[in-house]
């Protein structure tokens, strides 16, 4: 698929995003929007994956989403690729739906094979996941995405020293490094300080991008995937704006967790044209 | 009182450790994760079996967790090992979310549980487990009472889809039952048959209340003895059944007296058939060093603590 294609699919994508959020009037659209482009490249472009989803996923690349809040741009990319009908994303949040507010395998939504939401978790899971495929001699990868808040949270480096120390080097890691938290900057929050050498210095290989330029993302994650197999894990530093694509949501943590109302719908929904249907 | 009788006495854990090597040898996808307690869980023997199904994480039992549920997507069973106060409070919420809500097929296998881990003292005796891990949805909670079957129940959930906490000690116990027993989960074991009065009892009360029994038989009290090895899902049934006959309950665990056995056979009763019911267990308090006998005296849970509470039930019954 060519950049264009993909980048069509991300404009409608970023649509599916507001409309899920204004619908049920809750939900993340900040960081959905920051790494939709991510989002569409990894599912379109760079993943091997099989026609029907396995819990298992034997023979085909796997991802994790641990900061799971930014469920609604997955949803929607799952949706767009096929696992579930794309009318579904109209259920986000209600009562009833396989698309809770965070992701779950508990109403057997296809795509999702873990929970998350509690923050810190997902890392540990892909690299259990990712050493699970070596045992099973199956060659392909397991990428997982994070926010950049959630290194925060410790198990983040228990699992960082886990990986290097193993070789853990059938593994993408992404971090959405966007610089907002719920409170505010991180670096006011609690700074993260020097990312890269902290990630270097705990061993991985590492790369920055920009995840608002949808090359970018795809000659980076094809780099990312010609540096597996190398004895390292690889860590994706990926510079995004929050709320990428809808100007007022851009570059600020308040639309971390806020819905639009119907005006600003009506102004994100202008400036995002319509590629495929709406749901 | 049936007559039991022991030859040998060894440590739950090394029952953990001798059914972890069977439950690897009858499946291959039986694989082990430990925090750096190799030794004290026992699965040296697992190790040398099997090198590559066993994964090393260091002192990081979060760590460890998130990496059992994702080993499980690739197919395997993974059986984590540390001690029960890291297996289960240092990691409440790596378990709610990444394996009992995701419904992932972890066995979290935890050692030195309550307060016969001795000397260590209140930091490392989870008293709280029980209580802990019975409260998640669809998590199975066994907690064997010796050697065998701790082995038993240690191949057992390895065939059972879903996941579970087994729980075990660190001390030398008596082997009372039997080497080649079936393990049934969530399946009562009628120790004794009595008609006075009912104890129920788990892990290591359970060859406590078989004391009990005999000094209750030479008092001319004919107990009836329960073994609930299965917490959660816990056999009402075979507790009802017993109640029916006689009357009235005592419960014995190694566990705070909030959150544990006891409560869970308060709530059938409360619910089927109210009637006077004691708890043997630690009295919302911490622990504290010493020998495991010491502390099982100190804080009430020995064969006499369980004789007083029998008759304080049977006193209760009388009115």
């Amino acid at each position: 698929m060519n950049v264009q294609a993909l980048s069509n699919i991300a404009a409608q994508v970023r649509r599916d995003i507001v409309r899920m959020v204004h619908q049920s009037q809750s939900g993340h659209p900040g960081g959905s929007l920051g790494c939709t482009d991510y989002f569409v490249a990894l599912y379109f472009q760079i993943m091997k994956r099989n026609p029907t989803f396995t819990m298992d996923g034997i023979g085909e690349d796997l991802f994790f989403l641990s900061n799971g809040h930014i469920s609604p741009v997955w949803y929607s990319v799952l949706a767009r690729a096929g696992y579930f009908p794309v009318s579904e994303l109209a259920t986000f949040r209600k009562l009833n739906s396989r698309l809770q507010g965070h992701p779950t395998t508990h109403e057997h939504l296809p795509g999702v094979r873990i929970a998350s939401g509690s923050l810190g978790q997902g890392l540990s899971v892909a690299i259990g996941a990712a050493h699970a495929k070596k045992l099973n001699k199956d060659p392909q990868l397991v990428f997982s995405l994070h926010g950049d808040g959630e290194l925060q949270e410790g198990q983040i480096w228990e699992a960082a020293m886990f990986a290097a120390h193993n070789k853990v080097d059938n593994l993408i890691s992404t971090v959405d490094y966007n610089g907002q938290q719920i409170d505010g900057p991180t670096e006011k929050v609690l700074s993260l300080g020097n990312l890269h050498a902290k990630w270097e210095a705990f061993g991985w290989d590492v790369m920055e991008i920009n995840g608002n330029d949808m090359q970018a993302v795809v000659n980076g994650l094809e780099e990312a995937k010609s540096r597996t197999g190398k004895g390292k894990p690889v860590m994706i530093l990926m510079h995004t704006n929050m709320g990428h694509g809808v100007d007022f949501m851009m570059g600020t943590h308040k639309w971390h967790g806020a819905a639009p109302n119907d005006e600003q719908l009506a102004a994100a929904l202008a400036q995002l044209i319509s590629t495929e249907k709406d749901y | 009182m049936k007559k039991y009788t022991f030859t040998e006495k060894k440590d739950t854990r090394s029952g953990f450790g001798a059914g972890l090597l069977e439950a690897g040898q009858r499946n291959d996808k039986v694989v082990a994760l430990c925090a750096d307690l190799i030794g004290s869980l026992k699965m040296e023997a697992f190790i040398k079996a099997f090198p590559e199904r066993f994964t090393q994480v260091g002192i990081a039992e979060a760590n460890m967790i998130g990496m059992a549920a994702g080993m499980t997507i690739g197919g395997y069973i993974p059986f984590t090992g540390t001690f029960a106060n890291f297996s289960t409070g240092r990691v409440y919420d790596q378990i709610r979310q990444s394996v009992a809500y995701s419904n992932k097929n972890v066995k979290i296998c935890a050692s030195h549980a309550g307060l016969t881990l001795g000397e260590d003292g209140a930091t490392h005796q989870i008293l709280e487990d029980i209580g802990l891990m019975k409260m998640l949805p669809g998590m199975t909670v066994i907690n064997p009472c010796d050697y065998n079957q701790t082995k038993a129940a240690t191949i057992a959930i390895a065939d059972y889809e879903g996941p579970v906490y087994l729980r075990f000690g660190r001390p030398v116990v008596p082997i009372f039952t039997a080497a080649d027993q079936k393990f049934e989960i969530g399946k009562a074991w009628i120790v004794n048959e009595g008609k006075d009065v009912t104890i129920v009892a788990t892990g290591h009360l359970v060859w406590e209340a078989i004391k009990a029994g005999e000094i209750l038989a030479e008092m001319g009290i004919d107990a009836e003895i329960i073994n609930i090895h299965t917490i959660k899902p816990l056999d009402e049934a075979a507790i009802l059944k017993s109640v029916a006959k006689t009357r009235c309950v005592v419960s014995a665990e190694e566990h705070n007296r909030l959150g544990g056995l006891g409560d869970s056979i308060a709530q059938v009763l409360v619910k089927h058939d109210p009637i006077p019911m004691e708890y043997v267990a630690v009295n919302d308090s911490f622990g504290e060093s010493g020998t495991p006998d010491q502390l099982m005296k100190k804080y009430g849970l020995d064969d006499a603590h369980i004789v007083a509470a029998v008759q304080k039930v049977l006193q209760r019954k009388g009115k």
